[in-house]
């Protein structure tokens, strides 16, 4: 049955209608895929009860015909997303035991549409990381070399690594400065990153509210089409929520690209970025020549300060979103014999120490007498690169560079705080901006390590995005697994 | 770090206050050395003319929507309370504020 597996979501549907096998035998296949995988230490918890009551009452619909969007298709949720009676943590230790009472509207989406839950995936502490080490549970195996223990990336490490490791047939992350695209590109999947306000942000933990944006970690490009298609659409409860038509993603795949305009930026470049990525850039390219496409070099000059903004302005706004974890209304309560000192204790025992760096960061430029030099200049600053965006834009249709200086890195190697920052330096611009951006494998480096591409376009044209990314993968034909998937 | 160093131990101290974050004074030199860099490391941003720049504190580009003032949720108090560490008679407990 193990066979399974091997199916995207679009294939899994079109069976399950054929009835060539149940929703209950995939659920089942998949949470025996997640006990073999459990040394990846992907999953913090696992609802598999639940998952199999949903399983019955998706082969009901099968069988009556009323099978909905995704019926029967089972997904890992970054713990990220508020999930009615399952324990919702964000990997910090503040919120251990905290079971929300309400679901985010993205898993709603979703579950309304008959996917199923199987468990909530690991990420760094409140997704501040590129390589989920910060989680409290412990950092995630990327299961490519899984014996050589390489990091999965961040902060969607647990989404990517699972979905890679099928242990889960399609996983949703959140993507702040480049946390769906990263761990995408490290563990060989596609990762989309939506323009800011495709996706509900209501109920999903809150770090840096002006860049979050939920998105799809996939196994292919048709399915983060399907994915989006239901994770999308306007939300009165986050007043951020685009009123946009959400179109149907899926079904328009697969339109040519001849004629588009491709810029390639040249600043997407650093000091030791691998051969192999650079490699990569130039094979994509040729995909997109030999596809018609008009290619040209074109320069963004801001790029460079983009990580500058974005570690101003996501811990400022994280100091501030993070005021809320004060032992009173919900999660961990370190007693004290005041007020303050009940505070203090919850904070120092219950935040990690990047949680924590970011706190002090983020109050030091929000600061009386900083506001002005740091907050205020970021902001200015991101201005003028979303300006930057809008005018290249104009000249093309989309951008394509790496979507990582490096493939995935041994976990622990990179202690030195600015060095692990810089993950994010090809991510972090169209967060800034908003605008949407995705990742997909092209190939293997020398390391049998995946390489990922990215490719950023104008806001809400994610769907030129996938089709883009769908010819790309055609031609990429990317079929390798990792050695530690399930099987 | 060198002489122009903005955060010292003074600064993380009150930082701290701010952000209810006790700090160890006996392994504080690491974080401060962490910050600094930061610190460092954002300032490049001096190097951008921001000259009459508008600063974007949203990208949405569209106002935020405004709805009628009227209840349209509601009776959640026991939601509300369920996670709470402690709470008593519907009211979350907190240590005695008022001697």
């Amino acid at each position: 049955m193990s066979n399974l597996l091997q199916f995207s979501i679009s294939e899994a549907l079109s069976l399950l209608e054929k009835k060539e096998f149940s929703t209950k035998e995939l659920v089942e296949t998949y949470i025996n895929a997640i006990e073999k995988t459990k040394d990846l230490n992907m999953y913090l918890t696992t609802c598999f009860d639940q998952a199999l009551e949903q399983a019955e009452i998706s082969d009901q619909n099968y069988l009556n015909g009323n099978q909905r969007f995704l019926e029967g298709i089972p997904l890992g949720i970054k713990d990220m997303f508020c999930t009615k009676g399952i324990e919702t943590t964000a990997s910090s230790k503040i919120l251990k035991n905290f079971i929300p009472t309400y679901e985010s509207t993205v898993t709603q989406n979703l579950w309304k549409e008959g996917a199923i839950n199987l468990g909530k995936l690991s990420c760094d502490e409140f997704a501040m990381g590129s390589s989920n080490e910060t989680s409290a549970k412990g950092e995630v195996i990327n299961p490519w070399n899984f014996e050589e223990k390489r990091t999965p990336g961040g902060s969607s490490g647990g989404s990517a690594a699972a979905v890679a490791a099928k242990a889960a047939l399609a996983a949703t992350g959140t993507d702040t400065g480049g946390s769906i695209r990263q761990p995408a590109a490290f563990c060989g999947v596609v990762g989309l990153k939506p323009t800011y306000g495709r996706c509900s942000r209501w109920g999903i933990v809150a770090f840096a509210s002006s860049l979050d944006q939920a998105g799809p970690i996939t196994r292919n490009v048709s399915d983060a089409a399907l994915m989006l298609q239901v994770m999308s659409g306007y939300d009165h409860k986050d007043s951020t929520s685009s009123n946009k038509n959400v179109p149907n993603f899926y079904n328009d795949l697969g339109k040519s690209i001849k004629g588009i305009k491709i810029g390639i930026p040249e600043e997407y470049n650093s000091d030791g970025i691998s051969s192999d990525i650079l490699n990569a850039k130039d094979i994509t390219i040729n995909f997109l020549k030999e596809n018609g496409v008009e290619i040209t070099h074109v320069k963004l000059p801001l790029t460079k300060y983009s990580l500058p903004v974005y570690y101003i302005v996501a811990p400022a706004e994280a100091s501030s979103n993070l005021a809320r974890y004060d032992g009173v209304r919900y999660g961990a309560r370190i007693d004290g014999n005041s007020l303050d000192e009940m505070y203090e204790n919850t904070r120092n025992l219950g935040f990690g120490d990047e949680v924590k760096r970011r706190i002090m960061i983020g109050t030091y430029v929000l600061s009386s007498g900083y506001y002005d030099a740091y907050y205020l200049k970021a902001q200015k600053v991101r201005r003028l690169i979303k300006n930057e965006f809008d005018e290249i834009f104009k000249q093309v249709d989309y951008l394509v560079t790496p979507t990582t200086p490096t493939t995935a890195f041994k976990i622990g190697s990179t202690q030195d705080l600015l060095t692990m920052y810089l993950n994010d330096v090809f991510t972090v611009p169209a967060s800034l901006a908003g605008i949407p951006g995705i990742s997909l494998p092209i190939k293997l480096d020398k390391n049998k390590l995946p390489v990922g591409i990215q490719i950023l376009g104008k806001d809400f044209d994610e769907q030129g995005l996938l089709n883009v990314a769908n010819v790309i993968e055609s031609c990429a034909s990317f079929k390798d697994t990792p050695d530690g998937a399930a099987s | 770090m060198s002489n122009n160093s903005k955060i010292n131990l003074d600064t993380l101290k009150k930082l701290g206050k701010l952000s209810r974050i006790p700090i160890d004074e006996t392994s504080s030199n690491k974080l401060i050395e962490d910050l600094n860099k930061i610190i460092g490391f954002i300032e490049q941003l001096n190097e951008v003319d921001t000259e009459s720049v508008n600063p974007l504190s949203s990208v949405t580009g569209h106002n935020l929507p405004i709805r009628e003032d009227v209840v349209d949720d509601g009776n959640k108090n026991n939601d509300v309370l369920e996670n709470a560490p402690e709470k008593k008679s519907g009211y979350f407990v907190v240590p005695k504020v008022v001697e």
